[in-house]
């Protein structure tokens, strides 16, 4: 009897939590609790409320109304020290690691009280390799962090929170890094953890993991909870419900037959400073076809997306367009001969944030005879010209003078895509086109990328979401340290085949080989 | 204490905010004329008087603002690029520089070229030496604003070489200064009896070119882009390095106009003395103007109407001329909090 | 041979750690800063500001080091009121700095005049005397070169072993580091970013001061406008080509003293062939020539001019 008690225990409990930002409630009267030894799932498209909750758990919020209980202990701080003292720990999304200092500064920074004299670092290299040896974690205390994989990276993100004792992890999105190995070797260490007394709360968008490792799933919506239930109840379709609030209209690929060869990439290779990028690469594109890029971040697609866009040019190789070898590389001329490109970041290379929303989009085509002569802007035709793509593309919240800063994540994309779209190009570069969009937004560019390939056009989409990959491409390409693997049929291959190939298997040194 | 981003900024706001933020610093700086002893009432109409009291003040303060302005615009499409132009003053001194020698006596023109000749290549070599620094930024990633910063004690000591050596002027009863700029090459007397001349109309016409180009020519759009974001730019096939490049050789140029104007019109040759700070003055101009090419002109006029106010008030009142530095610098970072605090508000929290 | 006698004279050692000194100071301060992710460019005001504060304290009746203390006081103010607009505010950090300079200057320039008000030859105060290190000073040539210095050279020496202990020992220099290598990192941990980086650039500024200082309570022996005359500036071309490191800070600062301090020698014992301008000019040219050799490979702290907003998610 007293076993089974002590599996019930509930190790945290939220009670009516509300937050509000302004005039946007961001959680409104969330309640939920957590036991030992238990795995809950949060889920929710972007902006549903997710992070801000397991923030104000972790303590970097305060709530506006409500409670929450740790271990029984009311938590009051605002401040993460008291939610670590408590025994939470959270993985954050974006690492938070100081790439030139150690493994072993970046885990012990804030265990030491400021005023000591002296660091116990031999103290600590116990500590940190005792968990280590416990929790299956392996790491090299003195390497920087940068000369570190992904994968590393979030290991020395869990030890760090180990360390502090932490008794509830909270995990955001861990796996939108990780190749499918090695979440699968997360959540095994996640499963040795449970069996030692750990809970778990993990934040994700992607059900099928979420339906594998969750004993509990709650589901936000527009800052609601809206579900509940253990993962025994749940399907993957009244999850999707819950989540959007509707039946979910996804468009759907249609089998189309490739046409003409558009783009023709064959054995490119590009460095930086020395380091080499690119290996080595073959690509082709013809019209009516999206051509997925898989991999782990990091291993080439960004080098791939920057050798479309024109920020770099090939040390080797020819790069053709519809038979036409190019020799300079440049925006301008990529541009020129036909390429559409949404970049991976819409703040940091997409769009100017303290611009206009007119001047954003000339931003490309500022030079055209149609909007300045001799160097002066024409505005009327620029504004008209954003008129034109505002009703076009159903840019919401925008005049053409409004700063695009202002705009909300979806409709600042939707300016992007406007841009990049509207002069019919006939390659599209779509670099992670859905990031950090909620699904209505998501869907709006889903149906772009497939009317560009009905008129004829030939997309080139990276990804680091392998369902939507999978569910636009028509040919899947795996990026390996900086290679490409030969093309696969999206709709035979298995997410298994991709995982091995995004681990490197079946990647010679510089040659692409075909998977088996 | 926390920052977060206002909904909306009424006009009001973005308009009275400089003009509260420089109201406070002068009167904090009543703490400093009470400390020299002085009547605060008296100063302050001391100041006033000095600045725009009489004709002749106004003149004075005109003639000051003259170079101020044209200082000011080089910060202020500097600063647009997020290129940290610290050298105003050593290109002020290479305009000086290049007047000295060109217009003293080696050429010739009638004054409707001889003016133009001088202004361009007054211009022509701030443009040059603000290439240096800016060519290491982009070629080799050195930071602008050391090597500006530098080179400004470089520039005043070949001042000082070639106006106590070569440059000296034999008929100047032994003062170091140089031999004076020919009659062709004098900026006119605007207002008889005053130093009041020509290189205010320049000035003027130089901040509406600026405004213009900065918000209606395409340069303009490439030099805010590339000061806003560098890696859009980037993307868009903005040529970074180019408007880089662009932008310092414009900003150079304004600067060392400023030079021009100093030697060719409120002095008449090259002294050591010729620019007390405008150079870095002109950056407070470009602060409290919110880098606005027109906004400059109304900056210039502000701080020079506080400097020869102060110049007024210390024969006055017995109160040290730093004053008016003081309320600069305080005004530029006072100007500078203003401005955040109307786009953004302060949350206390327990 | 003329020329390399000069390494030979004990004197030119000796003026070589001399003029180092400052050099020292100010490059210390400024690294801390920028360890922290804040460029500081008040330097050059706040080393004005220390040189001013400290000779006045002591012509007013203070003692030496009391002077040095008052000096980083004022320090450590212009480092606040630089914290509160660059760290709490977020205000770009270049135009703060300026700003710092400007204000710093104005403010000690006024001051001066209104208290000594009239005076056109600055009056002279009774500076630091040398000490002599026993033992260490008897040592021929080095010894009295090395070892008879003023204290404020020594304290600038031992505040390079002392600055990177605490940077890379103890957990304060930890947090300070990780401050400027990824500030989220720390405020995840529930420490206040916008504290340690105010601390960092206070303590910084009050280095800064004391660099000023010992202009005019050690070397000279009283305060000259424009005497700090680019130093600031230097030193910030130091921290670069010191890689933010304490120990490379002091090579620097040595470095740059004896080619300083080779440039006056020269200057001197030559001919009116080079004008004595153009010897004054080297140390600016050498700082830029430093900077043009080390920036590209510069490992910048990296989130240093990077605004850091606190509880952005």
């Amino acid at each position: 009897m007293g076993a089974v008690l002590s599996e019930l225990e509930t190790v945290l409990s939220v009670k009516g939590i509300t937050k509000r930002f302004g005039p946007l409630v961001a959680n409104d009267a969330i309640s939920f609790s957590l036991e030992r030894g238990k795995v809950l799932a949060l889920l929710g498209e972007n902006g549903a409320g997710k992070t801000t909750l397991m923030n104000i758990v972790f303590g970097h919020y305060m709530a506006d109304e409500g409670d929450i209980e740790i271990f029984g202990k009311p938590l009051r701080a605002n401040n993460p020290a008291e939610a670590i003292s408590h025994g939470v720990g959270m993985v954050h999304q974006h690492f938070t690691l100081a790439d030139n200092l150690t493994v072993l500064e970046n885990i012990t920074l804030g265990t030491e009280p400021l005023w000591r004299l002296k660091r116990d670092t031999g103290a600590a290299r116990a500590r940190i390799q005792k968990l280590a040896n416990e929790f299956g974690l392996k790491v090299e205390a003195d390497t920087q962090v940068k000369d570190l994989s992904v994968g590393e990276k979030q290991r020395v993100e869990i030890l760090k929170a180990l360390y502090r004792g932490a008794k509830i992890l909270i995990l955001d999105e861990p796996t939108a890094v990780l190749t499918p190995q090695e979440a699968d070797q997360l959540f095994a260490t996640l499963k040795d953890m449970l069996s030692k007394g750990l809970s778990v709360i993990f934040i994700s968008h992607k059900l099928g993991e979420v339906m594998a490792i969750a004993d509990n799933i709650a589901v936000l919506r527009h800052g609601k909870l809206v579900a509940n239930f253990p993962v025994s109840e749940a399907s993957r379709e009244i999850i999707a419900e819950k989540m959007v609030g509707e039946a979910v209209e996804k468009p759907e690929r249609v089998k189309m037959k490739a046409g003409d060869v558009l783009l023709s990439i064959d054995g490119v290779s590009t460095s930086e400073g020395g380091q080499a990028l690119l290996k080595n690469i073959s690509l082709s594109l013809r019209r009516q076809e999206i051509i997925g890029i898989a991999g782990v971040s990091g291993n080439g697609q960004g080098a791939l997306s920057d050798l479309l866009a024109g920020l770099v040019t090939p040390d080797q190789g020819t790069f053709s367009m519809k038979g036409e070898v190019l020799s300079t590389f440049r925006p301008f001329n990529m541009i020129g001969h036909g390429i559409g490109r949404v970049p991976e970041d819409r703040h940091v290379e997409g769009a100017v944030g303290e611009f206009s929303v007119e001047e954003n989009l000339i931003l490309e085509e500022y030079n055209n005879r149609r909007f300045s002569k001799f160097g002066w802007l024409n505005m009327t035709a620029i504004t008209q010209h954003a008129k034109e793509l505002i009703k076009a593309f159903d840019i919401r919240g925008a005049a053409p003078g409004t700063m695009i800063r202002s705009l909300s994540g979806g409709n600042m994309q939707k300016v992007i895509l406007a841009r990049a779209l509207e002069n019919n190009p006939d390659v599209i570069l779509a670099n992670q086109p859905t990031r950090g969009l909620d699904v209505g937004a998501a869907t709006f560019v889903h149906e772009q990328l497939f009317k560009a390939r009905a008129r004829g056009a030939g997309v080139i989409l990276i990804s680091e979401d392998l369902e939507e990959l999978l569910s636009l491409s028509d040919k899947v390409v795996v990026m390996y340290h900086g290679m490409c693997s030969q093309p696969l049929d999206a709709d035979e291959v298995t997410q298994q085949q991709i995982g091995l190939l995004m681990s490197g298997e079946g990647f010679g040194r510089g040659e692409a080989h075909h998977a088996a | 204490m926390q920052l977060e981003p206002r909904q909306h900024t009424p006009l009001w706001m973005t308009l009275s905010a400089p003009i509260i933020a420089v109201a406070i610093v002068l009167l904090l700086s009543g703490g400093l004329i009470m400390w020299a002893g002085a009547p605060l009432f008296e100063s302050y109409v001391a100041l006033f008087v000095g600045a725009f009291g009489s004709k002749f003040a106004i003149a004075e303060t005109l003639v000051r603002a003259t170079p101020l302005i044209l200082t000011g615009l080089a910060a202020a499409v500097a600063f647009r690029a997020k290129l940290w132009n610290i050298g105003g003053e050593g290109q002020l001194y290479a305009g000086a520089l290049a007047v000295t020698y060109f217009g003293t006596g080696l050429i010739e023109l009638p004054p409707a070229l001889m003016i133009p000749f001088l202004f361009v290549v007054g211009a022509v070599a701030g443009g040059l030496l603000l290439l240096v620094p800016a060519l290491l930024k982009t070629r080799l990633k050195v930071d602008e604003v050391v090597t500006t910063l530098l080179l400004n004690f470089v520039m005043l000591l070949l001042a000082n070489y070639l106006l106590f050596g070569p440059w000296k002027d034999p008929m100047a009863m032994g003062w170091p200064q140089g031999a004076p700029v020919l009659e062709e090459g004098i900026l006119p007397n605007l207002v008889a009896k005053t130093r009041l001349h020509a290189g205010l109309i320049f000035s003027v016409v130089m901040a509406t070119v600026i405004w213009l180009v900065m918000n209606k020519t395409k340069w303009g759009l490439e030099i805010r882009a590339v000061g806003h974001n560098p890696e859009a730019a980037r993307f868009a096939g903005i040529p970074i390095n180019k408007t880089i490049i662009r932008t310092a050789f414009i900003s150079g140029g304004l600067a060392a106009c400023a030079g021009v104007t100093e030697v060719a019109g409120t002095k008449e040759y090259l002294t050591l003395d010729i620019s007390p700070g405008f150079g870095y003055t002109g950056i407070a101009v470009a602060m409290l103007a919110g880098l606005n090419p027109l906004g400059v002109i109304v900056a210039a006029l502000f701080f020079a109407g506080i400097y020869n106010g102060a110049d007024s008030m210390s024969r006055t009142m017995d109160v040290s001329n730093y004053i008016a530095d003081v309320i600069t610098a305080g005004s530029l970072l006072m100007v500078m909090l203003a401005v955040m605090l109307t786009r953004m508000r302060i949350r206390f929290r327990a | 041979m003329e020329f390399f006698d000069m390494f030979l004279n004990i004197g030119f050692w000796a003026a070589t750690i001399r003029m180092a000194t400052p050099l020292i100071f100010g490059t210390l301060g400024e690294l801390i800063c920028e360890r922290a992710g804040v460029l500081n460019l008040g330097i050059e005001g706040i080393m004005t500001t220390g040189a001013m504060v400290a000779w006045m304290w002591v012509y007013q009746g203070g003692d030496l080091w009391t002077a040095v203390l008052v000096a980083a006081a004022f320090g450590m103010l212009f480092g606040l009121l630089h914290s509160v607009f660059s760290v709490y505010m977020g205000l770009s950090q270049h135009v703060t700095g300026i700003g710092i300079t400007m204000l710093a200057t104005a403010l000690t320039y006024y001051s001066f005049r209104m208290m000594l008000p009239g005076v056109t030859t600055p009056p002279k105060i009774v500076p630091f005397e040398n000490y002599a290190v026993p033992l260490l000073s008897d040592i021929p040539v080095m010894g009295e070169a090395l070892f008879t210095q003023s204290p404020l050279t020594y304290l600038a020496f031992i505040l390079v072993g002392v600055v990177a202990y605490v940077l890379y020992r103890t957990p304060a220099g930890l947090a300070v580091r990780m401050v400027g290598e990824n500030p989220m990192a720390v405020e995840v941990q529930g420490i206040d970013v916008y504290r340690v980086r105010m601390a960092a650039v206070m303590i910084g500024s009050g280095f800064m001061a004391v660099g000023g200082a010992f202009l005019t309570i050690s070397v000279f022996d009283a305060f000259y406008f424009d005497m700090i005359n680019g130093r600031g500036w230097i030193c910030i071309a130091l921290v670069i080509f010191a890689s933010w490191r304490p120990g490379k800070a002091l090579l620097g600062a040595m470095l740059f003293a004896a080619f300083d301090a080779i440039q006056i020698r020269v200057q001197q014992s030559s001919s009116t062939l080079i004008p004595y301008q153009f010897y004054l000019m080297m140390p600016y040219v050498f700082s830029i020539l430093a900077l043009i050799v080390m920036s590209r490979k510069a490992a910048y702290p990296k989130a240093l001019l990077v605004p850091f907003r606190r509880g952005q998610r």
